[in-house]
């Protein structure tokens, strides 16, 4: 009987509470609400001490926070969440601690897919982001199994950021942009006839003097897969790629002898006829303004959080002010928060503080999202 | 030179970095136009830079303009780009003298040609000075560093220098501005008046760097205020994510 009464207790109090909460919800909707959270969970370990919790207890704790803060945001409106759950830096912690957070973060991804998870009871869809060959096979496959589980989820996104820093992500992100354009390029084949079709062409009038140097480089000659590559990979790249259709149907374009140099004068060139696939080589006589052999579309494109736009607000616990390599790119402009609450110490109210706070900040942010 | 009570000398940060946010709220606190502003702020660059060559930190950062500045109304902006250059040209001798090496990163082909000369002249001239290094950030963004600095790797790898495998994160780091000077990465960051973001500052080079956010205007930036960002700098226990708490 005293059982059923504490157990009937409890859940007036959690239906009183989700009320309330409702009801506050309700106000702060009345302002702007941020569209993306991201949070840095510090201090699971300190709690795990202070409470003179047993190994790994800690994080356990702090999971529970985390479905927490996630329900609430979700309730709240807000569509994208991230979290930073594992960095690289950690892989260096003592090998148990490590093991304890692998296995533990295994356990949870597999909970993910249960019936009754918040994955399927707000509709999220999941994403990994990080360096997932870094991971053990049984957390990467169950993390690849999960993204696929949700992918066609739509209502709102949890990115949970495993194996990752900032730095990793952007050196990937040069990686697959350089190596994208080496993949262009890799049919243009020696001295040999090359079908010289590339998928975006610039459609700048050939007369408006883009050009490029014609330098052959030193010891090249005898390499002229090298100077087709570099001479294309030079084209493709730059700002105002020019295009001529040879009339068979092929796009061709300019091709230079050896790399472009960002500044100099462009000597005239001949045209090399090789048959089908014909490479032609236009005159110029302006010189190439500093090539674009890289731009920013390019590096945010494969940025793995291109998924997702950029935070609205990063919260750290803990009472630590610092970024720990997490979404340095996509924070430039994003309002931190760092309440000293460990993170198994973080409640509702952490989270209305820092709504509050966004709202104040707001015209700052459209202010900047207009200038961008 | 003696620290103030409370600071560590063991523990005083290499690489010092400041937003120096808050000329424009000062100046409008006074009555005053925003020129008045900046002219105090670069008062108060002066002191921080004095405490900071006294007090033994190697290396600070300002960030004095930013490239979304250039938003701002044109007027504005040619007074802090005077106020720039003769802030350069008058502190040469003074930067000889105590052997600081200046430097300046951003997009510089953005400035007057008059300022671009004097920072290729003040950059020359104190090249050889160990003692202190002070980097002006102008016309600069945390995005325009990261993004020129992988255009350069890029081109590395186009040119065969390097291969596309062999890109790490030393690879990227050494093409950022910062690379002219031996501790890149500032230790501790600071931003005054109480705005708490990065604003698009050194993205890649703060990724451990400790963060202080001051609600003092900048102009009102004192040697109390910095203290006691050094203090909670010293206070901090610093893990990059794999040391024992």
């Amino acid at each position: 009987m005293g059982t059923l009464c504490g157990s009937r207790l409890s859940e007036l109090f959690g239906s009183l509470g989700s009320f309330f909460r409702k009801c506050m919800f309700c106000i702060l909707s009345m302002g702007p609400i941020p569209n993306h959270f991201a949070f840095i969970m510090d201090g699971n370990r300190r709690y795990g001490k202070k409470e003179k919790m047993e190994e790994g207890a800690g994080h356990r704790a702090g999971f529970s926070v985390l479905m927490s803060m996630l329900k609430y945001c979700y309730e709240l409106g807000v569509t994208h969440v991230t979290i930073y759950a594992f960095s690289i830096e950690n892989f260096k912690r003592k090998p148990d601690e490590v093991q304890n957070l692998m296995d533990l973060i295994l356990e949870k991804i597999d909970g993910l897919l249960k019936e009754e998870s918040l994955v399927n009871k707000y509709g999220i869809r999941v994403y990994f982001i990080g360096n997932l060959k870094l991971l053990s096979e049984p957390v990467r496959v169950a993390s690849e199994k999960v993204m696929k589980a949700t992918a066609n989820n739509t209502k709102c996104v949890l990115l949970i950021c495993i194996a990752y820093t900032s730095c990793d992500e952007i050196v990937q992100a040069v990686h697959e942009s350089c190596k994208n354009k080496w993949e262009e390029i890799q049919p243009c084949n020696s001295h040999k006839s090359c079908n010289g079709r590339i998928e975006e062409v610039d459609g700048k009038n050939i007369d408006d003097g883009i050009g490029h140097s014609v330098q052959e480089l030193s010891g090249v000659q005898a390499n002229d897969l090298r100077a087709t590559r570099a001479s294309t990979f030079c084209n493709d790249v730059a700002q105002g790629v020019e295009s001529t259709d040879n009339g068979s149907g092929v796009v061709g374009h300019d091709a230079v002898h050896g790399s472009c140099d960002k500044w100099g004068e462009v000597q005239s060139l001949e045209a090399s006829i090789t048959g089908d696939g014909v490479i032609p080589y236009v005159k110029r006589e302006k010189l190439a303004v500093n090539p674009s052999i890289l731009k920013v579309v390019d590096i945010e494109r494969h940025m793995y959080m291109s998924v997702a736009p950029n935070p609205d607000v990063l919260i750290r616990s803990s009472g630590e002010t610092r970024l720990s390599n997490f979404l340095l790119w996509q924070t430039s402009n994003c309002l931190l928060y760092s309440p000293n609450a460990l993170w198994p110490d973080m409640r509702l109210w952490h989270l209305v503080w820092a709504v509050l706070d966004f709202q104040r900040n707001h015209s700052y942010f459209e202010k900047k999202r207009k200038q961008f | 030179m003696q620290l103030p009570e409370g600071l560590r000398r063991e523990s005083m940060p290499r690489h010092v970095a400041v937003i120096m946010d808050g000329n424009s709220r000062w100046a409008r606190q006074r009555g005053l136009l925003t020129p008045s502003g900046h002219e105090a702020g670069l008062r108060s660059m002066k002191e921080f830079i004095k405490l900071c060559l006294q007090w033994g930190i190697k290396v600070v950062t300002v960030f004095a303009f930013s490239i979304d500045n250039w938003t701002r109304p044109k007027e504005e902006v040619d007074i802090v780009m005077t106020l720039i250059e003769n802030l350069l040209k008058s502190g040469l001798d003074d930067f000889i003298r105590e052997g600081t090496r200046v430097s300046i990163i951003g997009d510089t082909s953005r400035v007057p040609e008059s300022l671009q000369r004097t920072i290729c002249e003040i950059q020359e001239m104190t090249r050889e000075n160990s003692k202190f290094h002070f980097i002006m950030a102008i016309s600069y963004s945390g995005t325009y560093d990261l993004v020129e600095a992988c255009k350069s790797v890029a081109q590395k790898v186009r040119d065969g220098v390097i291969q596309v495998e062999e890109i790490n994160e030393s690879v990227v780091q050494h093409e950022l501005e910062t690379k002219c000077s031996e501790f890149p990465c500032p230790d501790l960051l600071i931003r005054t008046s109480g705005e708490v973001r990065i604003s698009n500052f050194l993205l890649w080079q703060s990724a451990y760097s400790e963060l202080f956010f001051a609600k003092a205007l900048w102009p009102d930036f004192g040697k109390n205020d910095f203290v006691e960002a050094l203090a909670s700098y010293q206070q901090r226990q610093r893990r990059y994510g794999s040391r024992y708490a």
